[in-house]
């Protein structure tokens, strides 16, 4: 999309790097305000995170999700499609995944685990690429689409969950057998729930970059998202690839979806309202100025600071909620790149304006 | 209960639901027709219900009784405008991505207001209990059947919203603000090169939008929940959106949308009186309004409608 | 002239923007009553110039003085103020609102609150007999043809109260009898009292209406002259730099058999109104076919339905006897069939492509180009590097984005693409659209090569200079029909443009449906 090849044609790193930087100036100020100690909750933050192997493993726990709903809303976006729906589509892909991981449980495990993920990932895909086949065969927005099935995942997978497969007198289904758990590690993170969702979303990642610099059907995802009109001149057909676009941004989601009941929870809750992997995914894409890499380095980000924030919380007493102003202060700042720019204007910029004239 | 009385009813918690969706489709109206898209009003609507509950809630203990509302609603304006400012500035401005401007938004919101929440009430995480707004039966109206009860037995800001339609339908279609916010809005640089200042014109519609959408979250907290928590707001302002999409970014094609979502919303409280709804699962009643809404998008409304210069910021400069 | 102090004068402009001078210390005078031609080629700085005037850019350097007074044109509203106005050439209407709400946009007559509209109507319409512009108030943007909409243009600085006008290449979009009647308006305004900018590249209109002419080149003023003192050559070669011969070189056509054929092909759009109505032409091998028309009477629609781009309702499209109609944009282009579009930017490239991928874009899902579903980028470059070569497409490098590339260079590298493939027709929409001299030429002759190489063109151009030089045969297309088929040495503009205004129709061939 034209507005963020703006953004990679100059200052790739640089301007993230200080719009980082003011996120956290933001956020400082904010905590000055209401009679907090920055310094403190910072460091109570990170402490939080790196103190111990058992903490550090459940960040990565907490990063993996934002890897793959991340990579889905970039996905999507570098085709010209505003994903707003991942989140249903992680619901989904958990129900897919509850659903073969406890019916078919009786079959070996290196059968149903692959299968559930596999599972989950389609249904996921399926999912978004209803919205993808509404924006290209009618012609109808996708912000509004994905929006409505969102509520539509909600509640459906509930149902399926109450329905056939209620543990009973819980909100919540059985156990599921079928585990992406790296049990394995236990002793060295101390129990922290890794689960193979990590690599799946590194793979994921990999994917994306290839799939999409790299292969000839990337090569026409890339152009419909850049100039669909040029595209349909070449000969391309639009309407496809906006619905595999879809489809595979729901694919990541649903992978995402897959991690959480398989690997952290092993069981899936009814919801009593949406649970947010989406949102958070469009921070994250945003954030990775939606590149695979920049995704995964903002995810880790993004999870650093809010399974960091449970820690500011803890040791320095302020509201985690302080960390959802820190992130939307960055995106403020690298979708208002003017800002930053105007910031860094004296030190930088002036020199290059010179040059140009 | 007779099927007159329930039917009043019906209506009546048909325009409760729907009172808040109103007052931010015609915000989302305001800000799109000027070309600039809003998906931050589930953001602003949370700015308004924070506002309107901690407002309210210092109102009423400084006295102002029956008026403690009122005065939440004007701070819900004033906080949803400060919070429209900050999507206005990067997106006019600085010429940000609007969605993504707007999503920035919505996240602020959710993070600002619940920190103000327990900064201001000592960690707990709503805003204490509020009286909020009585429903006001309109002398003799209030009397006919049906209508009576389901329409002039409603809260206030119900007969606001319903009075904002219809004024800013004559604003939008009979004044020169309105005729000079929609040229802005198809046809930037036709407006530009007449002397109307086209970022001017999108700040105010940005703005006015804000305050709308902050009067709707005021609604919620002041006619629904009583307090504001996290599950305030969710997923009513992108409900908003749907409604002025669906309504071809018309505040009369919008109220009906509003209505129509409001109504789908009620029913399934209703439906649930009668014998025969409990052999369908409730998910799927909750579903409705979500299915209906995709359905009738499949199979009316086009796109041709939406202003031209939507999503674009405007460079004079450009050559 | 007058003795009084000139109502514009311009002196020693210089506007720059990053990598460029658009203006370098231009002067320029502007006399009460007269029409004072601009003369300049695509790039030449009229625009640019022009936008200052009008208070939409600033000048670098250098001042403005209105009726001997120094101005600071800073917004539009300065300029209307001091009776300033612009016709710009791409229409500045907003296409669903009314004549009258368009005119009084920024100026509403009120009553009370609202938008006085009655009163409004009626300043229009005294306004349009006062000029004899024969304009309905009432009617929607959308409804009315281009013609109608440069008058509301004009409307809307009369309005104003404008006594300078500014004409941004007015003529671009008329048909040869819509000219004669802007002309005779700006005739009128002058005989009001009104003083009129017309900035064009077409010499003709200037030998037919200006009092003077100041030629511009690269920015600078080249001269100014009177134009009862010159001629259209040497008005061309100030511009230009360089002697220029408006007839294009070219040999008699060895015309061939038929290659594409439309056969009673009708089409309607989304809402319904027909859009291609029974039309019918032939391309044979060996010759360019014209199609000549005013803006909107179905060319694009007609580009479309051969490319695949639009379903046709009824009729026949064949290329060498192979029925492609209704088959999808990339089967008629493996029909071998090549298409130059006439939005370059929308169209034809995808500007935030390197050059080098643009190059393969109808091209890339083949061999060698694609290798088992990955694309091999050292022969895409390869190949890249070739074309660039060869079309002399000025490109610091292959890896550029097409976006950074000038006009002229994007279109040589979408002809280079699409010649390379080496089509059996080649389909040309406004090939010269928005280039210097330099480049038309280029353009030009590459498709006069092609059809000496034996292949059909079809070239579709709202220039009737265009058409009459490069075509071998020329059809007019008017409501979607064809109304006429002409050699061009049998022709000339007046009954061209008769017929493009659906006022004359003259069948060629026994293939003209009329």
């Amino acid at each position: 999309m034209q507005r963020f090849k703006k953004i990679f044609a100059t200052d790739v790193y640089i301007v993230p790097l200080v719009a980082i930087l003011l996120g956290f100036l933001v956020g400082a100020i904010v905590m000055i305000v209401g009679g907090y100690n920055p310094i403190e909750a910072y460091s109570a933050l990170f402490q939080r995170v790196f103190g111990s192997p058992y903490d550090f493993g459940e960040a990565i726990r907490e990063m993996t999700p934002l890897m793959l709903t991340g990579l889905a809303v970039a996905f999507a976006f570098r085709s010209g499609l505003f994903n707003i729906g991942a989140d249903g589509q992680v619901i989904i892909g958990m129900t897919a995944a509850s659903v073969i991981g406890i019916k078919f449980a009786g079959l070996p495990m290196f059968i149903v685990v692959p299968l559930s993920v596999i599972a989950a990932g389609l249904f996921g895909g399926l999912y978004a690429g209803i919205a993808g086949y509404l924006k290209a065969k009618r012609g109808i927005n996708e912000v509004i689409t994905t929006i409505m099935l969102n509520w539509i995942a909600l509640f459906l997978s509930n149902y399926i969950v109450r329905t056939f497969l209620l543990l009973p007198g819980q909100n919540r289904s059985e156990d599921i057998p079928a585990s992406l758990s790296m049990t394995f590690l236990n002793s060295l993170f101390d129990n922290a729930r890794l689960h193979w969702g990590t690599f799946i979303a590194l793979g994921a990642a990999t994917f994306f970059y290839i799939f999409l610099w790299k292969s000839k059907q990337g090569y026409e995802m890339r152009a419909v998202g850049l100039n669909p009109h040029a595209a349909e001149y070449a000969g391309m057909n639009v309407g496809r690839n906006v619905i595999k676009a879809m489809f595979i941004s729901g694919v990541f989601a649903g992978l995402a979806g897959a991690g959480e009941v398989l690997g952290v929870f092993h069981y899936q809750s009814i919801f009593a309202a949406s649970p947010g992997y989406g949102f958070d995914g469009i921070a994250v894409a945003l954030l990775g100025l939606t590149h695979p890499l920049g995704v995964i380095l903002a995810a880790i980000l993004y999870g650093t600071l809010t399974y960091g924030s449970a820690g500011m919380s803890f040791g320095a007493d302020v509201p985690p909620e302080l960390i959802r102003i820190v992130i939307g202060s960055i995106i403020f700042f690298i979708a208002a790149q003017g800002i930053v720019r105007w910031v860094l204007k004296p030190f930088y910029f002036k020199r290059k304006k010179e040059k140009v004239l | 209960m007779d099927v007159l009385t329930l039917l009043g009813q019906l209506l009546n918690t048909t325009l409760v639901f729907s009172t808040a969706l109103i007052f931010a489709a015609l915000g989302g109206i305001f800000s799109e027709r000027s070309g600039v898209v809003n998906i931050g009003l589930e953001g602003l609507m949370m700015f308004g219900a924070f506002a309107a509950a901690v407002g309210g809630y210092y109102a009423q203990d400084a006295g102002f009784g029956a008026w403690a509302p009122w005065v939440g609603v004007i701070c819900a304006i004033v906080v949803g405008a400060l919070g429209s400012l900050i999507h206005a500035v990067a997106s006019i401005t600085f010429k940000a991505d609007q969605t993504i401007s707007g999503t920035v938004i919505n996240f602020l919101a959710a993070g600002s207001t619940l920190y103000m929440v327990k900064l201001l009430f000592e960690g707990s995480g709503e805003t204490p209990l509020l009286a909020g707004f009585s429903k006001y039966k309109v002398p003799l109206l209030s009397d006919i059947p049906i209508i009576g009860e389901g329409i002039f037995s409603s809260y206030p800001t119900t007969y606001l919203a319903i009075v904002l339609v219809i004024v800013i339908y004559f604003v939008l279609f009979k004044t020169p603000f309105g005729l000079r916010l929609r040229a802005v809005g198809e046809h930037p640089s036709a407006a530009d090169t007449l002397g109307v200042n086209v970022n001017k014109m999108r700040y105010i519609g940005v703005i006015l939008s804000g305050m709308l959408a902050g009067i709707g979250g005021a609604t919620i907290t002041l006619t629904t929940t009583s307090t504001f928590a996290h599950n305030t707001i969710s997923g009513q302002g992108f409900i908003a959106i749907a409604a002025m999409i669906f309504g071809k970014w018309n505040p009369v094609g919008a109220f009906g949308a509003a209505v129509f979502f409001g109504f789908s919303q009620a029913i399934r409280n209703y439906v649930q009186l009668f014998e025969w709804s409990k052999n369908i699962p409730q998910e799927f009643i909750f579903m409705i309004p979500y299915v209906l809404t995709i359905i009738v998008l499949v199979s009316a409304v086009g796109r041709s409608s939406a202003p031209k210069a939507l999503g674009q910021p405007y460079d004079p400069g450009k050559r | 002239m007058s003795a009084a102090a000139p109502v514009v004068e311009l002196k020693q402009i210089t506007k720059r923007f990053p990598g460029i001078i658009a203006n370098d210390s231009i002067s320029l005078t502007l006399e009460k009553g007269e029409i004072h031609a601009l003369l300049g080629e695509n790039g030449a700085g009229k625009s640019t110039l022009m936008n200052i005037v009008f208070g939409l850019y600033q000048p670098d350097e250098g001042s403005i003085e209105i009726d001997g007074k120094p101005v600071i044109i800073d917004n539009p509203n300065k300029a209307i103020e001091l009776g300033i106005g612009m016709v710009h050439q791409h229409f500045k209407l907003v296409e669903p609102f009314t004549v009258t709400e368009n005119i009084v946009l920024g100026m509403e007559p009120k009553k009370g609150l609202k938008i006085d509209y009655k009163s409004a109507s009626e300043q229009v319409r005294k306004l349009s007999e006062q000029y004899g512009l024969q304009v309905d108030p009432n009617a929607k943007i959308h409804d009315i043809s281009v013609g109608m909409q440069q008058r509301v243009e004009i409307m809307k600085t009369l309005y104003r109260g404008a006594d300078i006008l500014i004409f941004d290449e007015p003529t671009a979009v008329l048909t040869p009898q819509e000219i004669i009647e802007l002309m005779a308006i700006m005739k009128r305004l002058v005989a009001e009292g009104k003083s009129i900018i017309l900035i064009t590249h077409k010499l003709k209109e200037i030998m037919q209406i200006s009092d003077r002419v100041t030629i511009i080149r690269r920015g600078k003023v080249i001269d100014t002259v009177q134009t009862s003192n010159t001629n259209p050559n040497e008005l061309a070669e100030k511009m230009v730099g360089r002697g220029v011969t408006f007839k294009v070189d070219k040999q008699a056509p060895h015309v061939g058999q038929a290659v594409l054929k439309l056969n009673d092909v009708n089409s309607k759009n989304k809402d319904g109104i027909s859009v291609l109505n029974g039309l019918s032409f032939e391309v044979k091998a060996g010759e360019i076919l014209g199609i000549a028309g005013v803006d909107g009477n179905g060319q694009s629609e007609l580009l479309q339905a051969i490319t695949g781009l639009r379903k046709i309702d009824s009729g026949s499209i064949t290329m060498t006897g192979k029925e492609i109609a209704n088959l999808s944009p990339r089967e008629v282009i493996e029909m071998n069939v090549s298409h130059i579009p006439e939005d370059r930017h929308k169209h034809g490239l995808v500007l935030d492509f390197t050059v080098s991928e643009n190059m393969v874009l109808e091209t890339y899902y083949k061999s060698p180009y694609n290798k088992n579903g990955f694309l091999d980028k050292e022969i895409i470059n390869k190949h890249a590097e070739d074309l660039v070569k060869q079309f002399d497409v000025r490109t610091p490098s292959i890896e550029n984005m097409a976006r950074s590339l000038s006009g002229g260079n994007q279109q040589k590298a979408i002809i280079a693409r699409e010649i390379d493939k080496n089509p059996t027709l080649l389909i040309a929409a406004q090939p010269t659209r928005g280039l210097d001299v330099g480049a038309i030429e280029f353009v030009q002759k590459q498709l006069i090569a092609q059809r000496d190489q034996g292949k059909a063109v079809l070239l579709i151009s709202f220039e009737l200079d265009e058409i009459m030089n490069v075509s071998d045969r020329i059809a007019v297309i008017y409501e979607g029909q064809i109304v006429g088929e002409v050699f061009p040495q049998d022709t000339n503009d007046q009954e061209l443009g008769l017929m493009m205004a659906g006022s004359l129709k003259r069948g060629g061939n026994a293939n003209a449906k009329v």
